[in-house]
């Protein structure tokens, strides 16, 4: 198996679903970062059979909530002193910024250039979506 | 009230003091002559319109205040590329209110984010028609006399239809309302109607594809005229244009007390033979519009 160190500081993305951990990567632009981070890919999971793993190095204060909207089922743990400091549970985020492209061609958000794309959570179990602007329903697919 | 934007936005006992304010002013429009006085509304009408921006002006004249706008986006700064925002910034610094109709869904939320003035959605794409939705829960109240526990049954386009969007909305406000809706397949209501209201609020509908069958069924009677301009392609406009013909014959089988409301304009949904039965009210409609206008105005002003 490909052996990846283990991190003194920063935060562990586990149990991605497989396929998923390049657009978590993507979302959270972490292809800007000027910090070391890890894209593991198919990397073998007792739960899973294979996941992806993301490791972020040094950084702790990253807006994780978009990942709730892509994998619901991660694992995230921040690490300090090469110890589990806290896990977190995630959920679909109430209101979604900037992530989400309304689909409906009579928008505003079609039409206007600097308009900021926002969608408020409809259905948690379906992971369905509002434009805040038009109410057009954006169902996130997995 | 800062903005409306949506029927929502208005709670039933705002609704409420809406229209006890419209039948005051039914009642004594003399007394309401000047409350207006000195204040300006722009009227931004990016999409034609005559009913609705002729009601909105003759409501703030009747009031005693003035009013300036264009009534097509080709003789606004629009055509020159200017945003939104630039021009609600603009027209915000002239005037007391803007009234804004728009055909893209959701611009007068955008405009509202940046608005230091009152804004008054006029009608949003096949959106929102939050003023349209006051006309017909006024006309509602002065004909049947209550608007709780009816049916009421929604015919035509419920898709691109703004007016029955904002409708259902306001009506699930109240109890006891059934909703029998009529459409063909493709002009169905849309789903985010049914998700986040009739089914989030277990409000009881059923649809249906012929006026025929529910007919005796129905308490209020809302038609809608299927509009061209929201087709992207015109084969389908033609081929559903004449769906619904609402005629004597089809009102055999209604209850004497009906109430037949059309936000107008018409074109062939409604024959001119129902215009002279007491139940089509839709002309009336047109009038409570004005006066439910003239309440709204003089609220968003606080000119009361």
């Amino acid at each position: 198996m490909l052996y990846i160190d283990s991190i003194s500081k920063g935060i562990v993305i586990d149990h991605i679903s497989p396929g998923l951990g390049f657009r978590i990567f993507q979302y959270l632009k972490l292809e800007k970062s000027d910090y070391t981070v890890a894209l593991i890919i198919n990397a073998p999971s007792k739960r899973k059979g294979k996941k992806d793993v993301i490791k972020i190095e040094k950084h702790t204060d990253l807006d994780l909530r978009i990942i709730g909207i892509i994998d619901p089922d991660v694992t995230i743990n921040i690490i300090r002193n090469e110890k589990i400091v806290e896990k977190i549970q995630l959920s679909p985020p109430q209101k979604v910024e900037g992530v989400i492209q309304c689909k409906n061609p009579r928008c505003v958000t079609s039409t206007e250039d600097n308009v900021t794309q926002t969608f408020s959570l409809l259905d948690k179990k379906e992971l369905s979506y509002k434009c805040d602007y038009c109410d057009h329903i954006y169902n996130w697919e997995m | 009230m800062k903005h409306l934007i949506d029927s929502m936005d208005l709670s039933i006992e705002e609704l409420e003091e809406l229209f006890t304010l419209s039948k005051e002013i039914m009642k004594d429009e003399d007394k309401y002559r000047f409350s207006c006085e000195k204040k300006l509304m722009s009227t931004l009408f990016y999409e034609p319109s005559t009913r609705t921006r002729f009601s909105f002006e003759a409501a703030m004249l009747r009031l005693g205040g003035k009013v300036i706008g264009f009534s097509e986006a080709s003789t606004s700064s629009a055509s020159k590329g200017e945003s939104l925002p630039d021009t609600i910034r603009t027209v915000g610094s002239y005037v007391d209110l803007i009234v804004m109709r728009h055909p893209k869904e959701g611009a007068p939320r955008y405009a509202s984010l940046t608005s230091d003035v009152p804004i008054i959605n006029a009608g949003d794409g096949g959106h929102q028609h939050p003023t349209q939705t006051l006309t017909d829960l006024l006309t509602i109240i002065e004909i049947k006399g209550k608007i709780e526990n009816q049916t009421i049954g929604l015919c035509g386009d419920l898709k691109f239809g703004r007016t029955v969007h904002s409708l259902i909305k306001s009506l699930s406000k109240y109890e006891g309302i059934n909703f029998i809706l009529i459409s063909p397949p493709e002009l169905k209501i849309p789903e985010y109607i049914k998700k986040e209201i009739l089914l989030k609020e277990s409000i009881p509908f059923i649809e249906v594809e012929t006026l025929e069958e529910v007919m005796g069924d129905i308490d209020v009677l809302y038609m809608t005229r299927v509009q061209k301009e929201r087709f992207f392609n015109e084969a389908d406009y033609v081929r559903l244009k004449d769906t619904y013909i609402l005629d004597n014959k089809k009102l055999i089988s209604a209850k004497k007390d009906l109430a037949i409301l059309h936000p107008l304009p018409r074109v062939n949904e409604i024959s001119p033979e129902v215009d002279s039965d007491p139940r089509a009210v839709y002309f009336k409609q047109a009038k409570y519009g004005m006066y439910v206008r003239m309440a709204l105005i003089i609220k968003m002003l606080g000119a009361i």
